[in-house]
């Protein structure tokens, strides 16, 4: 059991819906990305996901890209975002903390070097968009032996013949993209995703939680009505770009959350 | 002859997709079972030869193959050395080797039902091509283009315009041709329905590095034959440009089971393969990395974050290189050095006072190492280097280098 698992027993137990915020780690700076991550359980976030900063996000639209570029500039490293993870882990036991990115900076570090390390911070799972179950003796399995879950992308082209693929070493939760398109993109009706979640879960006992194109509370309890949770990532982010101070941000959170919440 | 089978060079890739540790499918989830579907249709293509015959036939008819396998006969009086052969894939329609790609693709997409096809391009070159075959077909056409190579090859953009292809600046990023690539890939992944994506080298996620090298394995086979009429035998060396490596994979892929053809890939120096990393040279420079959905060397920094290449020539201007490449330079079959902008400027000059030839500046990489080479070889030694383009879209940034304004 991790704290992913946990959290959703938890929140299970109590007929709630399941709130996940993604920030990039080091954007616009080390010092306010920190400040930023720290705040988020406060907001009411469930899941932490942590973005991995890298030159060349493919899966992601110009917000995740130019947020990614600003966290470089300003000098951010693999070994610097498990820092971050690791200071809200000596304060915050309990929330779950996610890796999200690109496999190359991981590769890069070693994979054995880096599972070590992103287990002694405090990380729970990774979520890595360019390592598909075709890839899994990469990451996947080395991760989920080190006691860290591998949580999977599945999307509307996942169809019914792949997906127990897709789902067989997926762990954690399962992460529904709305959209065929990139992060920031247009969102879907909670009207279409709902079939869809249903299609999931009808082959898996793991939560399923919906992201891509959430930008409002409204939103995210529209969605996480129809799943186990929403994710909202982009929103957030450009509130970083637009330069917001952090509480402001974390009122925006707050909100979400409680849209999320009351579904 | 089992044991020649299991010491052959080109049964590559796997049913993984990989050439050794190289190569693999590292793209996310939406696109999977697209580049599943596409490995699935081609397969089924490649055995039918009825998809074979509609190549053979565009191939002689609209692109103008075989292209003739030329002796550089005052060349190499000059160089004093080596007999020196030039594969002159730049008389094809469009100027370039590209073509021989885009069409395999073109038709794997017409079997496969798609309406609309994207492509990134550097240089311009695999662009065109693009543009080209889809106007022959009626499709509709779709190509992204860094912004800072829009501005530096405007007659290929103005090219693919009258083609009716829609040209797309990519601002993402630094606006060069991974940048292209990426945004190509968010387009695939955003269209995933009616959109093809026609990838222009040896890179990408499998199956694209063994289909675009099949595709242009007709360069090799060609000069295998044509080299038997011409000499009696096969060439000592073979050399070729290479940025991503589509030109060289054809090129060498047919010899690399003839132990006795030496094999010489030529990647862009830039202004020098030092710390600087003012270069293209991913194999001389790189090490291991995945981006654009393969393992391969690549240029990066030490948190695997992708550096910039750079290069006179916006077609090797690529920070990666085709896995299978990466593959046969770490098991020793082929050899890789590097070439820098000036050198290439020079061997582009000769060539044209010499032969009466303007090689793109691609090419003129290769044929740079060429004169390095020939010299101090035995005048019985035979060497085919790929003449991959023609240059006439690089004489602006020749005339701009060499100080003229014209």
């Amino acid at each position: 059991m991790t704290r992913i698992d946990d959290t959703f027993a938890r929140l299970r137990s109590e007929g709630r819906k399941a709130f996940v915020a993604y920030v990039m780690a080091g954007d616009p700076d080390y010092e306010t990305s920190l400040e930023l991550v720290r705040g988020l359980s406060g907001a009411g976030v469930d899941v932490i996901e942590l973005g991995l900063p890298f030159t060349d996000p493919m899966a992601d639209g110009p917000t995740i890209q130019l947020a990614g570029q600003r966290a470089l500039e300003a000098g951010q490293t693999l070994a610097r975002t498990l820092d971050i993870a690791r200071a809200v882990r000596e304060e915050d036991d309990a929330t779950p903390i996610v890796l999200m990115g690109y496999y190359n900076p991981i590769y890069s570090m070693g994979v054995p070097r880096f599972l070590e390390a992103a287990k002694a911070a405090g990380v729970d799972g990774l979520i890595v968009v360019d390592l598909p179950p075709e890839e899994d003796d990469e990451l996947c399995l080395p991760a989920q032996a080190a006691g860290l879950n591998f949580i999977r992308l599945a999307t509307p082209t996942t169809d019914d013949r792949r997906l127990p693929k897709v789902l067989q070493n997926t762990s954690g939760f399962v992460y529904y993209v709305s959209i065929t398109g990139i992060t920031g993109a247009a969102a879907a009706q909670a009207g279409e995703v709902g079939p869809e979640v249903a299609r999931i879960k009808a082959q898996t006992d793991l939560p399923v939680v919906v992201g891509f194109g959430i930008r409002t509370p409204e939103a995210a309890e529209a969605m996480a009505g129809v799943a186990d949770g929403a994710v909202v990532g982009s929103a957030i982010v450009r509130q970083v770009e637009e330069g917001r101070p952090v509480s402001e941000i974390l009122d925006y959170v707050r909100a979400l959350a409680a849209g999320a919440h009351r579904a | 002859m089992p044991e020649d089978l299991i010491n052959s060079f080109m049964t590559g890739p796997d049913e993984n997709g990989r050439f050794g540790d190289f190569g693999g499918r590292f793209v996310s989830e939406t696109l999977m079972p697209l580049i599943l579907e596409l490995e699935e249709q081609y397969e089924r293509a490649k055995t039918d030869e009825s998809f074979w015959a509609e190549m053979d036939h565009l191939w002689t008819h609209y692109v103008g193959r075989p292209s003739p396998l030329y002796f550089a006969e005052r060349l190499t009086e000059r160089l004093g050395g080596a007999k020196v052969y030039m594969k002159r894939d730049e008389l094809n329609h469009t100027g370039a080797h590209k073509i021989n790609n885009v069409l395999g693709q073109i038709l794997l997409a017409r079997r496969m039902g798609k309406s609309r096809i994207i492509a990134e391009t550097g240089a311009g070159q695999h662009g065109v091509a693009t543009a080209t075959v889809c106007a022959k077909f009626g499709l509709k056409c779709i190509v992204y283009m860094g912004a800072h190579d829009v501005e530096r090859q405007s007659p290929n953009v103005f090219r693919m315009r009258l083609l009716g292809a829609e040209v797309v600046p990519v601002t993402s990023g630094r606006g060069t041709l991974k940048d292209a690539m990426n945004d190509a890939l968010r387009d695939w992944v955003t269209n995933v329905r009616d959109t093809f994506y026609c990838i222009g080298t040896v890179a990408g996620p499998h199956p694209y590095p063994a289909m675009v090298r099949d595709f242009q394995s007709i360069i090799g086979k060609e000069v295998r034959r044509q080299m038997l009429e011409a000499e009696g035998r096969l060439p000592d060396t073979l050399v070729a440009a290479i940025g991503g490596g589509s030109n060289a994979m054809g090129l060498f892929h047919p010899f690399l089971d003839d132990p006795d053809v030496a094999i010489v890939g030529v990647e862009a120096g830039g202004k020098g393969v030092d710390e600087k990393m003012e270069h293209c040279a991913s194999l001389t420079g790189g090490r291991p990395g995945v981006l654009h959905g393969n393992r391969t060397y690549l240029l990066q920094d030490d948190d695997g974050q992708i550096l910039e290449g750079y290069s006179i020539s916006a077609g090797l201007d690529y920070p990666g290189i085709g896995p299978e490449h990466s593959w046969l330079h770490d098991v020793g079959r082929a050899r890789y050095v590097s070439v820098t902008d000036a050198e290439a400027l020079e061997a582009f000059q000769l060539c044209c006072e010499m032969e009466g030839i303007i090689p793109a500046l691609e090419p003129s990489h290769a044929l740079a190492h060429v004169t390095r080479m020939a010299p101090g070889l035995p005048r019985d030694h035979v060497i085919c280097m790929n003449m991959c383009g023609r240059g006439d879209k690089d004489i602006f940034t020749v005339a701009s280098a060499l100080g003229h304004d014209i």
